[in-house]
């Protein structure tokens, strides 16, 4: 029985941690590459997932919600690089954090605006809905599944992206001398430009795969920033493999945590109090986790030193 | 420039003198949650309220968002307080929040009335002669789904709340009641959002009900995920995750589900007819229970105004104590810790036309007050 629990619970952690891994590839990237502290990239979850919920309510189409929450984010990426953002390379990381809080508020409060305070409805299609027997008696829920299957193809595609493509030749030169490949002829602004919506459009279709089974609402992302952030300082900044295994770690950990640590403390304190101190605990935990590897590692897993 | 400063000047200075001119008796602080998550709770009670005493020439409020922060909130208040000089506060929807803004407040000689948040801390020991709730005390609405479990013939109930004052009210109230065993009890992080983990637990605890009180944005990912995840015994909650707002969202998951409320739209009575036809006129959507909860605070302040002035105090919470106002929920009246005794009933959603809403199945609990009256000191 608890064995079984525990898969279950391993799998949903997992599933936690490719979505983190979504948003925490874009945040890694725009940081590795133009050196850019973007707080406003959960805004970009969310107007992914706003877009969905708009594009379902008009088509009814999960499959045309998921790539209208590519697009309205890259299309969003797009314009605020070049409206906003271009301003901000050369600036040091204060005026970038404040430049993009701003943008945080205006966008929330844009989205606001348009939409109203109320949630939205998102749903998930027919096709994914209910569970699936996986093996013997463990099943599990269809959709999840799918998160984790999407997380796992788009992290390929990232790979192969970065190591087998020209535009991934140019990112990882642009990561390791700027001046160097701009001397060389390449249009370091339009990359630029590539990267940031690259970025958006992966954090969008995070807001709209996760708002379908959680709510699409005003500072849905920010709470998910805050976790992604803890990803790349744990997978080392600018690393897209750090990215993808620092999210499983804090993905499987915070799930793992909450749930066995206050049935742990069950053993050694009275059950009310264990219930409310494990929880309490729980939520800690990938903060600690932080905290030890940065002391073992300073630079993060993947880090540069 | 100078020009305008200066007529802008005069112009300010001519609408505030304006102001004490139509007589304002009364100044009303509300810091309420506007933005951020759970801000449809807030602009709900504010939208109440302002309904309630809409055209009444003798109050003046101001609108503060306190975003979900106790540290804003406090900041809010002790501005309002100073430098506003306000007679009354109210708004506050999270109960944390209102444990960091209400005792000092009330010690200031200011009133309170709470539109929503109703702390058990506030309620007993802590409570105090210029606090009022006009909502309910917290443990209420958990406590009737307790009962209302016995007589569904629950046995074995898996109970959930988030890890904060408001949640632990919650599992107490509808233990209180709730005379099965526990198959399991967990707290969840305030504001989560995927409930995975809880739900794994529930399908492994053998459980033949679930309770859960998640309010705001949080209860819809746990409704959809729970009726995705093909377990197959029945939820009850209380009303905060299948209001008005939230159904919507939610979407058919919720259709059928049992939930406990002190207010319903198809409460029958004309008080509650008239809330209901002129908030829908007003704002273009069905009232909430916290929007009843707001207009309900907005017109028991007009009643205590009908022969108090706000200046002589004891005459002034004497005539709250009265709650001499027609509720939109009916019988309405303060215990002596001023938390209302009042009917919570048993709700089901339904779906009329295309709409998600509510109706009313069952008398829950009758003239329900709470338990926390006999610690109160007052």
């Amino acid at each position: 029985m608890t064995n079984i629990l525990f898969i279950e619970q391993l799998l949903n952690g997992i599933q936690f941690g490719t979505m983190l891994f979504l948003m925490s590839a874009g945040l890694t990237l725009i940081f590795g590459v133009m050196g850019l502290i973007n707080l406003a990239h959960g805004s970009f979850y969310m107007i992914g997932a706003f877009c969905a919920a708009l594009v379902a309510g008009l088509t009814g189409s999960f499959w045309l919600a998921l790539g209208a929450s590519l697009c309205g984010a890259a299309i969003a990426g797009v314009l605020i690089e070049i409206l906003i953002i271009r301003r901000l390379y050369r600036r040091d990381h204060l005026d970038q954090v404040l430049a993009t809080f701003a943008l945080i508020l205006l966008l929330s409060e844009g989205v606001r605006w348009y939409f109203g305070a109320f949630p939205l409805y998102l749903s998930i299609p027919e096709s994914l809905n209910g569970t699936i027997p996986i093996f013997e008696e463990i099943i599990y829920s269809k959709y999840r599944l799918f998160i984790i299957l999407m997380g796992f193809l788009i992290a390929i595609g990232l790979y192969i992206l970065i190591t087998k493509t020209r535009l991934g030749i140019r990112i990882r030169a642009g990561q390791n001398d700027r001046e160097m490949i701009s001397a060389l002829g390449v249009d370091i602004s339009k990359l630029y430009t590539v990267v940031f919506a690259l970025g958006a459009s992966l954090a969008g279709l995070s807001g709209a795969l996760i708002g379908a089974i959680q709510s699409v609402e005003v500072g849905m992302g920010e709470p998910i920033l805050i976790l992604a952030f803890v990803v790349i300082v744990i997978g080392g900044i600018g690393s897209i493999k750090g990215a993808f295994i620092g999210s499983i770690l804090v993905g499987v950990t915070d799930t793992l945590g909450r749930v066995f640590l206050p049935d742990l403390l069950k053993i050694f304190i009275e059950p009310s109090y264990a219930t409310s101190i494990g929880s309490s605990i729980g939520s800690m935990l990938i903060y600690i986790l932080m905290a030890l590897i940065l002391i073992i590692k300073p630079s993060g897993l993947f880090g540069k030193s | 420039m100078k020009r305008l400063t200066t007529t802008l000047a005069a112009l300010m200075i001519m609408t505030s003198s304006s102001i004490f001119a139509d007589g304002h008796q009364l100044k009303v602080g509300m810091i309420t949650t506007l933005s951020g998550g759970g801000s449809g709770l807030g602009i709900d009670v504010r939208d109440g309220f302002m309904l309630a005493i809409k055209g009444n020439q003798k109050i003046s409020v101001i609108v503060k968002d306190d975003q979900r922060k106790p540290d804003i909130a406090v900041q809010l208040a002790d501005k309002m307080i100073q430098s506003d000089k306000v007679d009354v506060l109210t708004g506050i929807i999270w109960s944390n929040l209102a444990m960091a803004v209400v005792p000092a407040a009330v010690n200031q000689g200011k009133f309170y009335l709470s539109p929503n948040a109703g702390p058990s801390q506030l309620a007993g020991k802590g409570c105090h002669e210029n606090y009022f709730n006009v909502a309910w005390q917290n443990d209420n609405l958990h406590e009737a789904a307790g009962g209302y479990a016995n007589s569904a013939g629950f046995k074995n109930s898996f109970i959930l709340a988030p890890n904060y004052p408001a949640g632990k009210d919650a599992l107490t109230g509808y233990k209180r009641f709730f005379k099965g065993k526990l198959a399991g009890e967990v707290y969840t992080k305030l504001g989560q959002k995927d409930y995975a983990a809880e739900i794994a637990q529930i399908r492994a605890s053998g459980a033949d009900s679930v309770f859960f009180f998640l309010p705001g944005g949080m209860g819809i990912g746990f409704m959809k995920q729970f009726s995705q995840s093909g377990i197959k015994i029945p939820v009850v909650g209380p009303a905060f995750s299948f209001d008005q707002g939230i159904l919507k969202a939610v979407g058919d998951a919720a259709l059928g589900v049992k939930n406990t409320s002190q207010w319903s739209k198809d409460i029958d009575n004309p008080a509650n007819k008239k809330f209901v036809s002129d908030f829908q006129s007003e704002y273009g959507r069905l009232p909430s229970l916290y929007a009843s909860q707001g207009y309900d605070t907005g017109k028991l302040l007009i009643s205590a105004m009908v022969n108090a002035k706000i200046d002589d105090k004891d005459k002034f919470r004497d005539e709250l104590r009265k709650a001499n106002f027609s509720s939109t929920r009916g019988k309405f009246s303060f215990d002596k810790n001023h938390h209302p005794i009042q009917d919570i009933y048993v709700r089901e959603v339904i779906k009329e036309g295309k709409t998600l809403t509510n109706k009313i199945v069952s008398v829950g609990l009758k003239d329900h007050s709470n338990v926390y009256v006999a610690e109160c000191k007052m």
